[in-house]
């Protein structure tokens, strides 16, 4: 694109003033800044101010003054023009026609800046028209605010908590498990209390500054063993199946060159296993999720590639890729992580729900695919975790609490870049397949997901910034962050008020959604009943174990070397079917769905898709005009409030109330003019211009004699 | 037993009985119940086979023949087992294994379908059980190539509807505001005199007589003029159909057939250009030449501007469901799913077909200039792109009756070769000629209701229902290449309406969230991130790949309909009692907490 092609407009420097939170400071600012959107033939946009804070990058325009559209979806905290710091991915310059990636010191300064964001946006700003010292201070601005290491204080979270009014009342239903009683309410509520047990043991962090405050072991684990190593091989309890079987997850030793301190940690377990694998408790299986999930590196390669195809700078852009798509999506291999994911969490779906073995996940350090599975795990299997609540209950529980490494894991502070990788989106990514494959099961909708997702970038809330409860705590006494008020408390971005008002709110509830019936007690019991009845399934003979099962072998043969061979015949003795995972798939999904029981995901090739929402909702060629599944779920949402005010007004006419005009909910919505990307990127493209390809062909070589012929060979002439 | 596995599930129209139980004691099940048959279907043969389902492993069963459908019940499954598959969508029977032939159920019958799925029974080989099944599959299956009617002359079912009565071409025409001081109906074609692959009714130019037209017939393949097919209400710009000029390789030019071009450019009043959009690629466009075809060339045509929409011919279109066939039947390609789907290039042809629509009618709407679509012969990429198009512009289309009556027009009347294309009743299934062209209009078609999903009357089941009977042979309504052989063989008196089947049962193909909506120009977006496949229709015989049916959102929606017109009549009903009874108490009617408990609902 050429920069002569962008219509010059004069600019208008009207003063628009830039909203700060409390805490938020102005860094550095330029202005006559041209914010454009490269579409083929002309540049669009509009001259404003690039500001850049301590909490985000805004762009400033007259438009965004103006009230009279305003959206019916607006994030409080974070607006349309603004990318939060954490938002930055990478950030490119354009110097001479040539984009050149941003980093650290900068020698020259590029005409045009283009940000690409975590949330896939993509942003131009078209600096040619500014005053060089202001480019400079901008650009080195935002690169450095952006691009370079920081220290944990420096988030903005801190200076937000320490100014902010500590108004929000922070309570809502969701349970933070920082407390004693909220794990010993969950093992209750699981029914999980007669085997297993809260310690306190780790209340000052004596144990392990990884662990929570309080976790959940065997009754019969010791708070020595626990002791000994520092946590390390002790299966720590995640949630009860009701049929008693439990999943566990335990963090691993390191691999040990000496020999001796290996010997005993092979006795150590050995003795673990021995007293978790006798009665009451069920047969155990383990997974090594290390070696049957494809790694963080892996996680983080295919994710980087996938994003990239989401980035797109421009109409040609756009359909130079299309024309492979789907190669280039293969290609990523995001979308079989997601299914091998899947296929894994319902592997141990199978062994807790059929053959009522307890599961334990063993990983490093427990606190990375081991949140992913077990929260899939008890997605799928419980239906308390597919409400709000009970969803944002499960990521605290296994995640905020659970200790996933969220500082690090998401760069915030670009500490290094190798310990990076989007386990938690990987979770969402998975959720939202099985989102859109049972519309009603979930009490939350795809929106939901996408700005749970957009939360992980904005450091108003304590939730995705720190790597563990030890570190919050730890943050959180620290002197230097004292307010004169006295300490100071996080937000948490469970309390969806503060970014959202109720109208807004609304897109996050799942109008498909019918709660669960409460029944009563004579009714629960066979209810229950059917449940099981509905679950268990006849257990075919095994013909021969040559086949491996879904747990690794090298696992069994591990397992086999520690135990000995008392355990390891225990263990044996369990060995399940060759095709039991196929056996049991196949006969949940012959069966009618039970939107509040198990749930698994159908895992074909064809039933993985892309979150279109969260991936295409800044392109405008992607945009249906009229058209996508917000088409329907706004005729869904029309009509629930049609019949919400008829029921109002039958109300009304039951109690004889004489009254003119009930309140009507004004329909705001008109579903056939929504876009596609509705509730997002409501203004990107307003022309009703067709998208059309510019690249649409490639060769069919394999085909040339085919593509040659004519329909019918007729000598016409 | 891997027959237990997989209860057998279908989202198809054809298998309604499946799910039917067989009967307790199972002594005499064979006497008492009864195959589904249609009025006019008579059972020929039945005989005791194992079908070798590809999903749940060998079937015992019993396999009816009659002169509609073959009829397959498993006796000893529980659910039972049951095919039903109507003999036209048969493409090709072949016999597997030999008198001598060892290993179990190694000798029998393989039947290749063309709706997607193959059929292999196993017979016994003793006293050549095998042969007298052939036989009579072969000749019911191909009554064209045994001198045989097609079921649909001899069909005795009813209908509430006539689906005949759908398409009268003038009061299509006269919906579009036709004729008016620019256009007039012809019947120049009555007899079919002028072009025997049109229909008898033609649109041309008020100001070409019809000896003009004639003249121009001779410079058009097959006779096969450009007429009219839809005009837009506001900018009066037009589309054009016909088949190529007859350039051949000394580039003949024709002085009526150019301006007879220019008539139709001047004939809404614009200036601009007349726009040709020929849907083939360039090149072979230019080997038409060859054979005596081509391209209206910018010397002979300066008024006009041609574009190429590079579609491919009908070979690449059979070769690309064949291949599509090869990864999603009888397994769904595993691994590498999405190279596959790729590799097959049937999403590309979709996507290529959309985006020559696309432009047409983007031309014809906001270019505000007329266009003349064409291919080679103008009755297969041509009627893929007039009819998509007008689709887009034209909301009417989007009904049931709408869309049937562009299905009549653009497609049955205008001499798409059905006949030729599917095959029905033709033993030879590799005839050249064979290819999916509806098919894939079909699959655009559906493409555009599922990026809209509010935009359309009808719903999934309506068009896989007309590609069911696109091969069955029940209905009269896709028999034979064009309207002269129809008239011909009487169609319309001796057979049924497909139109008549669904327009009898409408709630059935009904699409609860559709919204009407006058005059809104839809444009699909040809891009892969859209674009899917139809997993419901090619896939449908995988019991693994399972649609929800039915939908749920579709039932939620369909509840709070039905709980809407309930809260409305109540209302509607105490409204009146408190009229009438203004200063008494209310005693009846439930109370109104009860009624709250009904929706759960949260915002």
């Amino acid at each position: 694109f050429s920069l002569q092609e962008i219509l010059i407009k004069e600019p208008i420097e009207k003063e628009v003033s830039l909203r700060l939170l409390p805490g938020e400071l102005l860094l550095c600012e330029a202005n006559t800044v041209y914010k454009y959107m490269p579409e083929d033939g002309s540049n669009r946009g509009t001259y404003g101010k690039l500001v850049c804070t301590n909490f985000k990058i805004s762009f400033l325009d007259d438009d965004s003054t103006s009230d009279d559209n305003e959206p019916q979806f607006k994030n409080k905290i974070v607006g349309e023009n603004d990318i939060t710091l954490q938002c930055v991915d990478q950030i490119y310059g354009v110097f001479d026609e040539k984009k050149k990636l941003l980093t650290g010191q900068l020698r020259k300064y590029p005409e045009i800046l283009i940000i690409y964001c975590k949330d896939l946006r993509v942003c131009h700003f078209c600096l040619r028209y500014t005053k060089e010292e202001e480019v400079k201070r901008i650009v080195s601005g935002i690169v450095h605010h952006s691009q370079t290491p920081k220290l944990l204080k420096r988030l903005f979270l801190f200076s937000y908590a320490s100014a902010a009014p500590n108004n929000t009342d922070g309570r809502n239903q969701t349970v933070m498990f920082d407390t004693l009683e909220d794990w010993r309410d969950e093992l209750e509520r699981t029914k999980g209390n007669v085997k297993y047990k809260v310690v306190t043991i780790n209340e000052d962090y004596r144990v392990s500054e990884k662990l929570p405050l309080y976790f959940v072991v065997p009754i019969c684990v010791s708070e020595e063993s626990i002791l000994k190593y520092e946590g390390r091989g002790i299966p720590i309890w995640c949630w009860s199946c009701h049929n008693g079987a439990a999943l566990l997850k335990m963090s691993a030793f390191p691999k040990e060159q000496d020999d001796s301190t290996s010997q005993m940690q092979k006795a150590f377990l050995d003795g673990i296993y021995k007293t978790i694998s006798k009665p009451p408790y069920e047969l155990l299986k383990t997974d090594d999720l290390s070696s049957s999930l494809p790694s963080l590196q892996e996680i983080q390669t295919a994710y980087t590639k996938f994003k990239q195809l989401f980035w797109i700078d421009n109409g040609t852009d756009f359909w130079a890729t299309d024309v492979k798509w789907f190669s280039l999506l293969e290609s990523t291999n995001w979308l079989e992580i997601i299914r091998r994911v899947l296929k894994k969490a319902i592997e141990v779906v199978e062994c807790l729900e059929r053959q009522n073995t307890n599961v334990l996940l063993i990983e490093e350090s427990a606190t990375d695919m081991c949140c992913v599975i077990s929260s899939l795990v008890q997605v799928m299997m419980d239906s308390y975790s597919r409400t709000k609540s009970g969803f944002q209950s499960l990521i605290q529980k296994e995640w905020v609490v659970g200790g996933h490494s969220f500082l690090d894991r998401c760069n915030h502070l670009h500490r290094s870049d190798k310990e990076e990788a989007p386990v938690f989106l990987l979770l969402l990514n998975c959720v939202w397949q099985l989102v859109q494959q049972y519309p009603p099961a979930f009490e939350f909708t795809e929106t939901y997901l996408t700005v749970l997702s957009d939360s992980l970038y904005v450091p108003t809330f304590s939730t995705f910034f720190f790597n563990s409860q030890h570190q919050k705590d730890n943050s959180m006494s620290d002197e230097s962050f004292r307010t004169q008020s006295g300490p100071f408390r996080f937000l948490t971005v469970w309390d969806w008020s503060v970014q959202f008002d109720p109208k807004a709110q609304a897109f996050l509830n799942n109008p498909l959604y019918a709660e669960k019936p409460k029944p009563d007690k004579s009714q629960r019991k066979t209810a229950r009943f059917k449940h099981q009845r509905q679950l268990s399934l006849p257990l075919t003979q095994t013909k021969s174990s040559t086949k491996r099962g879904f747990f690794r072998e090298e696992t069994d043969h591990l397992i086999k070397n520690i135990l000995g061979k008392r355990i390891g015949k225990l263990i044996n003795s369990s060995d399940e079917p060759p095709n039991s995972f196929r056996e049991f798939y196949d006969s949940w999904h012959s069966k009618p769905v039970d939107y509040h029981g198990l749930l698994l995901p159908r895992i074909e090739g064809p039933e993985i898709k892309v979150w279109a929402q969260r991936y295409l909702r800044w392109i405008p060629e992607a945009q249906l005009h009229g058209g996508g599944t917000i088409a329907t779920a706004a005729k869904i949402l029309d009509l629930m409030e049609e019949v919400q005010s008829l029921q109002a007004k039958l109300d009304e006419e039951h109690s004889q109330a004489i009254s003119g005009d009930v309140h009507s909910v004004p329909l705001l919505r008109n579903s056939s003019r929504l876009s596609s990307l509705f509730p997002f990127a409501l203004l990107q493209r307003q022309s009703l211009k067709p998208a059309l390809p510019t690249s649409t062909w490639k060769d069919l070589e394999d085909e040339e004699d085919l593509v040659k012929r004519d329909d019918e060979f007729v000598d016409l002439s | 037993m891997a027959s237990s596995a997989t209860p057998k599930y279908n989202s198809n129209s054809l298998e309604s009985s499946s799910s039917k139980r067989a009967l307790k004691d199972g002594t005499n099940w064979e006497q008492n119940e009864e195959i589904p048959r249609l009025p006019g279907e008579t059972r020929v043969t039945d005989k005791e086979v194992i079908y070798m389902c590809p999903f749940n492993g060998p079937v015992k069963g019993r396999v009816y023949i009659t002169n509609y459908r073959l009829y397959l019940r498993s006796v000893e499954n529980d659910p039972v087992v049951v095919l039903n598959v109507p003999l036209g969508v048969i493409s090709r029977i072949e016999k597997m294994g030999g008198a001598s032939s060892r290993g179990e159920n190694s000798y029998g019958l393989d039947i290749t379908c063309k709706d997607m799925r193959n059929l292999r029974f196993a017979l016994k080989q003793e006293g050549h059980s095998r042969r007298d099944i052939f036989e009579v599959l072969t000749k019911y299956a191909f009554p064209q190539s045994h001198n045989l009617l097609f079921f649909a002359f001899v069909n005795e079912e009813k209908f509430s509807e006539n689906g005949w009565m759908v398409y009268n071409p003038m009061s299509e025409y006269r919906r579009q505001g036709l004729p008016n001081e620019r256009w007039r109906v012809t019947f120049i074609n009555e007899h079919y005199g002028l072009c025997d692959t049109y229909p008898s009714l033609l649109v041309v130019p008020y100001h070409a007589t019809d000896d003009d037209l004639k003249k121009v017939a001779s410079f058009r393949s097959r006779n096969r003029i450009p007429v009219l097919s839809w005009i837009h209400p506001e900018t009066q710009a037009v589309i054009m159909r016909c088949s190529q000029p007859l350039v051949g390789m000394s580039g003949k030019r024709n002085k009526d057939d150019e301006r007879y071009l220019d008539i139709i450019r001047e004939a809404n009043g614009q200036i601009s250009k007349l726009t040709i959009y020929d849907a083939r690629p360039n090149v072979n466009a230019v080997a038409n030449k060859a054979t005596g075809g081509g391209y209206e060339g910018e010397d002979a045509y300066p008024n006009a501007e041609l574009f190429f929409l590079d579609i491919h011919n009908i070979h690449v279109m059979r070769e690309s469901l064949k291949k599509l066939k090869d990864i999603v039947y009888p397994n769904v390609e595993e691994s590498h799913w999405l190279s596959s789907l790729e590799s097959t290039h049937w999403l590309e042809h979709i996507k290529l077909v959309l985006t020559g629509a696309i432009q047409v009618a983007d031309k014809v709407s906001s270019g505000r200039s007329s266009v003349l679509v064409h291919c080679s012969d103008g009755w297969d990429r041509t009627a893929q792109l007039t009819s998509l198009a007008m689709l887009m512009l034209d909301s009417y289309y989007r009904t049931i009756e709408g869309f049937e009556v562009l299905v009549q027009k653009e497609w049955i009347s205008f001499g798409h070769k059905f006949a030729s294309r599917i095959g029905h009743g033709d033993k030879n299934h590799a005839d050249a000629d064979r290819s999916p062209i509806f098919l894939q209009f079909i699959d655009c078609v559906w493409q555009m209701s599922k990026q809209f999903p509010t935009a359309f009357e009808f719903n999934e089941q309506f068009l896989i229902t007309i590609l069911d009977h696109l091969y069955s042979c029940r209905f009269g309504t896709f028999l034979y290449n064009s309207e002269s052989l129809r008239e011909k063989e009487k169609v319309t008196e001796k057979t049924l309406s497909l139109w008549s089947l669904i327009n009898s049962d409408k709630s059935k193909y009904t699409n609860p969230f559709y919204t009407k909506e006058l005059n809104r120009a839809l444009y699909p977006v040809a891009s892969m991130r859209h674009l899917e496949l139809w997993v419901s229709y090619y896939i449908r015989w995988n019991p693994r790949i399972r649609q929800q049916q039915p939908n749920p959102v579709e039932q939620r929606y369909m509840e709070l309909l039905a709980l809407r017109d309930d809260y409305m009549r109540r209302l509607e009903e105490l409204q009146i009692t408190n009229n009438s009874k203004i200063s008494n108490s209310s005693a009846s009617a439930a109370s109104p907490s009860q009624m709250m408990s009904q929706v759960q609902t949260h915002f």
